[in-house]
């Protein structure tokens, strides 16, 4: 069912845990459908520092979720909000059709977790 | 491809090596079609009249009351639709329970959009249905109860005979799905009060593609396979004489083997459970603790998900099903958790094991090395489940 790609990042999640004191946190999704992650992320000089994911779900979700930590790590706060669903997907090979939503959760959540962080640094003077 | 332990046994089984060995002749020199008048097909019609006889006595019923059909599936469709629609000028109410399978649920719904009425009786937290909420609900235009024999997914044992007589009493034709308990419980189709009941091969060490409907004599039921005259008019189709003679077999052994396996089972089934409860914390029992197949476990872990279990477990090398929704192809979780009242997080995070007979005490051995390394793994993951790992 699950590509290779997909399979790795499951047996071997990258960046997963809590980072201490973050910067942000994004929750997504909920028990209830199954489906639910926390991401946290330090943030230096508007680059995503480090970035950690917890996952409760299905192999899709803890694949996606690991990806795009993977993927963000490094990149600046927009470049970070714009990874899609889409491209979450895409850099694991695909996900087959029924576990596309698991891919929304991951990149919502990242994005949730830089919202988090602007909204703690509202009234800030940007960083060049 | 390497050997799995295999604990879904509730899902499929493997074809007994004695099946396959009665099986081969009729499908290699003995390929007769058994309506046909040459010795060839006569030879087959007879082995097929044997099997059928002999299931029929496994069940307590006359050979003439058993139809072969492509499997559990067919046969429940048939029962649901044939039935109601051979009855429906005394009325068109149906009976069921919220935790029967998908194959009554599903024509269930289709007759309800064609005029049907159906009450769906609840169950209780362990799976159980009250016999007095189905006489309860029974009306002067109920046609049809259906009421299955074992829930396939906890193995909760219904109140079959119980529910029979409420149904007996009050004329009302009474069907059960019986495809998780025929091979595994004895049975009588006397002692049950149905009327009908539905049987599967592949359930019971016998092939795919194959199964039965009981029907009492004088209860009436339309044809779902309309074409040639096999099955007495009520079941066209050329038969699948390979797959009855495997099926007769396969029940057979499974009936000889009954009290054996079921003892045996039931002790690694009950060691496994007693073995979680000692390594893992906050694991809990879905079903009943004692109305249950001898095979069946089916708990939940709390804080993580059932298909990431799955996967883990079959990255070791052992197979189980779940009842997240990842694995019922829905965004709902399994739909027999949520009809005992188990919270929608919990049924996300089951998981379903059923013994057979290629379990033995080193898969038990393995399971309990194995799973507790698997749990703690995921519950790292989760960002619910927060108490200290064992």
């Amino acid at each position: 069912m699950y590509s290779e790609a997909v399979m790795d990042h499951f047996r071997n999640p990258r960046n997963m845990g809590v980072i201490e004191n973050a910067d942000g946190v994004g929750e997504v999704g909920n028990p209830t459908c199954g489906d639910m992650m926390r991401i946290t992320i330090k943030v230096k000089e508007d680059r995503l520092d480090d970035v950690k994911f917890q996952t409760l779900g299905c192999g899709a979700a803890v694949a996606t979720s690991s990806m795009v930590t993977e993927m963000a790590i490094g990149k600046t706060l927009e470049e970070a909000e714009d990874i899609s669903n889409k491209s979450v997907a895409e850099s694991l090979g695909g996900l087959p059709p029924q576990k596309m939503h698991c891919s929304n959760l991951a990149a919502d959540g990242l994005h949730e977790a830089i919202k988090d962080y602007r909204a703690r640094h509202s009234g800030e003077p940007a960083t060049t | 491809m390497e050997n799995i332990i295999y604990m879904d046994h509730a899902a499929t089984t493997p074809v007994d090596p004695e099946v396959l060995e009665a099986m081969e002749p009729w499908l290699r020199e003995q390929f007769g079609n058994p309506t046909t008048l040459y010795s060839l097909g006569l030879v087959a019609h007879g082995a097929m009249e044997q099997a059928r006889t002999s299931i029929a006595e496994r069940l307590g019923a006359k050979p003439e009351e058993i139809h072969f059909t492509s499997g559990g599936t067919e046969s429940d469709n048939w029962a649901v639709k044939g039935i109601a629609d051979a009855l429906q000028n005394k009325g068109k109410h149906l009976i069921t329970s919220t935790i029967e399978h998908h194959a009554i649920l599903e024509p269930m719904e289709f007759l309800e959009k064609r005029g049907y009425e159906v009450t769906r009786v609840p169950v209780d937290s362990t799976g159980l249905v009250d016999p007095e909420e189905v006489r309860g609900a029974i009306r002067p235009d109920t046609i049809l109860i259906s009421i299955m024999h074992a829930n396939n997914e906890v193995g909760t044992i219904e109140p079959i005979s119980e529910i029979g007589a409420i149904a007996r009493e009050a004329g009302v034709t009474f069907h059960t799905d019986a495809v998780q308990t025929v091979g595994k419980i004895a049975m009588d189709v006397e002692a049950l009060n149905v009327d009908a009941l539905s049987l599967s091969g592949h359930k019971l060490y016998g092939p795919k593609g194959i199964g039965a409907l009981y029907i009492r004599n004088r209860v009436r039921v339309t044809p779902l396979m309309h074409g040639g005259a096999q099955e007495r008019r009520r079941r066209a189709g050329t038969h699948n004489v390979p797959g009855i003679i495997g099926l007769a077999k396969a029940l057979e052994l499974a009936t000889d083997r009954m009290a054996e396996e079921s003892v045996r089972e039931r002790g690694l089934r009950d060691r496994l459970w007693a073995g979680l409860q000692e390594r893992i914390p906050d694991i809990a029992l879905n079903g009943h603790p004692t109305l249950r197949l001898d095979n069946t476990l089916n708990f939940r872990v709390e804080g993580i998900e059932g298909e990431a279990m799955i996967l883990c477990l079959d990255m070791n090398l052992i197979g189980v099903s779940s009842g997240s929704a990842c694995t019922t192809g829905s965004l709902e979780p399994s739909h027999v958790l949520l009809a005992m009242g188990i919270p929608a997080e919990y049924a996300h995070g089951s998981l379903r094991l059923t013994l057979g007979h290629s379990n033995s005490d080193l898969d038990i051995d393995y399971f309990l090395d194995t799973f507790p390394g698997v749990v703690s793994r995921l519950r790292d993951m989760s960002p619910v489940y927060n108490k200290p790992v064992a």
